[in-house]
């Protein structure tokens, strides 16, 4: 389940659902995709949370390369757009 | 006159029908600007006016309904930029132009400008919605292209913060207006590629007037969102300016604003689908494992013990048995029944002398068998009694009574003929017609 998309694996999560939905599984089917479907909505959950919030300011130097600052307001910041 | 091809002859009116068929489908619509004289609307609402520049000039009709939409007042003296078809009025062999639409050409050069790149870069192909990538569903990391200063950057970043607060942002500052914007704009584009760390792109600008707009009509500006890998949103300006850059694009929002509501999904909404989601999982599994069970349970119900079904077997054989012994007794009954009836019938039918009649024939027969039986039998008694005497004839029993006697070794039993066949001393038996001797040999 690497590199999954999140939109991808609610998508299949859904799918799951629906599957379940129409009852025509047998038991065993049925019980493994249960565990799929647990474990797709545990892994969509667990993406929603692990994002950490950042903001990045990106400056290209004189060479070229690019420096990264955190970002604290856009008040202090008007002086230094890229020309 | 050459007569081989000779030149036709053509009346007015079907010389002016080939020029109008030549000219209209030559011209079929075009964009066309100048300077508006002689303006004047018919009673039937139609405006006529002509459309020169220092040279020319050429007559121009806007018919009543086209009127209407114009979102201006079209003026004695002003310049227009308008889209027309040429069109041939036959009965005064005239042209003129019907235009469909028109704008106030007041920045003239800017706006024709704009008009000529957006169809160069539309034929090419730039904006064409086959090219055009879908913006992904929830993106790791957004980019924001877009000056640092004013509302446009603090607004996004408002709106991303309330609907899914945990998203990376890189924020890239760029002049948006002025010398240079436009090749800083196109800078941080080809940037944003080459780190290539955010899945989605947001082009942003407040409103403006043409000229404010100008690096967001730029030709540099629309061929980097072109090459563009990461798919752009663009946000410039309010919800009625169009520029370049939205219809080239991946997708254009009315506002900045409305750019960070399209890019970020709502986080807590994707939570509760993701729960809800999951609830119907569980309450699936749960609703079939509980009606498997209530399955098991019917069919378990079902099952019994052998010895119970024996029992329910042999109480079914007895029922089966009773049931067919009556039906045999109540055949054999009904048959019974018949056959009495039969009899009876059958003795009231036989006529009493033709009883008696078989009764004195029965009883002659058997006088004659009686008979035969009885000659029968003497004869067989004659014939036993001499059959038995010369069996009398034939015994050894007779032949001693004549006086032989048979000699016979001891204990061997064997009957002797021949003198050799004894020794002196020898046991004999002699047989006499009546009883036996033991007798010793004496040979001295």
């Amino acid at each position: 389940m690497t590199r999954l998309s999140f939109e991808k694996a609610l998508e299949q999560l859904e799918q799951i659902v629906h599957e379940m939905e129409s009852g025509q599984l047998p038991l065993e089917t049925a019980l493994k995709k249960f565990e799929e479907g647990i474990r797709l909505s545990r892994y969509c959950s667990q993406k929603l949370e692990e994002t950490e919030k950042k903001i990045n300011l990106l400056i290209e130097n004189r060479d070229g390369s690019i420096s990264e600052k955190p970002f604290v307001g856009n008040d202090d910041l008007a002086d230094k757009e890229v020309e | 006159m050459n007569t081989s091809s000779p030149q036709p002859i053509y009346s007015v009116s079907e010389f002016n029908q080939s020029i109008k068929l030549i000219l209209e489908k030559k011209f079929p619509l075009i964009w066309i600007y100048g300077e508006i004289s002689n303006l004047k609307i018919a009673a039937s609402g139609h405006l006529y006016c002509t459309l020169k520049d220092e040279k020319s000039q050429i007559a121009i009709v806007i018919f009543r309904g086209q009127l209407r939409q114009l979102k201006f007042t079209l003026q004695e003296g002003m310049g227009i930029l308008a889209l027309g078809r040429l069109s041939v009025y036959e009965p005064r062999g005239m042209y003129q132009l019907i235009l469909e639409y028109a704008e106030p050409k007041g920045v003239g050069a800017l706006q024709l400008a704009f008009e000529q790149l957006k169809q160069r870069l539309g034929k090419e192909g730039l904006f064409d919605t086959s090219r055009k990538v879908p913006l992904p569903f929830l993106p790791s990391s957004v980019s924001i292209i877009t000056s640092t200063s004013g509302a446009v950057l603090h607004d996004i970043l408002h709106i991303i913060d309330r609907r899914f607060p945990s998203i990376a942002i890189d924020v890239w500052p760029v002049k948006v207006q002025g010398d240079g914007a436009a090749e800083g704009i196109a800078h941080a584009i080809v940037k944003a590629n080459e780190i290539a760390r955010t899945d989605i792109i947001i082009l942003a600008r407040g409103g403006g007037s043409i000229e404010d707009l100008a690096a967001f009509n730029s030709e540099k500006v629309a061929r980097a969102i072109f090459s563009s890998v990461i798919p752009i949103i663009s946000a410039v300006g309010h919800e009625t300016d169009y520029t370049i850059a939205d219809f080239v694009a991946d997708m254009r929002a009315p506002t900045p604003s409305a750019a960070a509501e399209l890019v970020v999904p709502l986080k807590a909404e994707l939570r509760l689908r993701c729960g809800e989601l999951q609830n119907r999982c569980i309450s699936c599994i749960q609703g079939l494992v509980s009606a498997k069970w209530n399955a098991y349970r019917v069919v378990r119900r079902a099952l019994v013990h052998p010895s119970k079904a024996i029992q329910e077997l042999a109480l079914r054989l007895d029922d089966n048995m009773i049931r067919l012994n009556r039906a045999v007794n109540l055949l054999i009954q009904i048959r019974k029944d018949v056959s009495t009836h039969l009899a009876r019938y059958i003795m009231l039918n036989i006529p009493k002398e033709k009883i008696s009649k078989y009764k004195l024939i029965i009883s002659g027969y058997n006088d004659i068998l009686l008979k035969q039986i009885n000659t029968c039998a003497s004869e067989r008694k004659l014939r036993l009694s001499s059959a038995l005497a010369s069996l009398d004839a034939l015994s050894p029993l007779a032949v001693l009574k004549r006086g032989y006697s048979i000699v016979r070794s001891l204990p061997e039993k064997r009957i002797i003929t021949r003198e050799k066949d004894v020794q002196h001393g020898d046991s004999l038996e002699v047989t006499l017609a009546e009883g036996q001797l033991k007798v010793t040999v004496d040979k001295s």
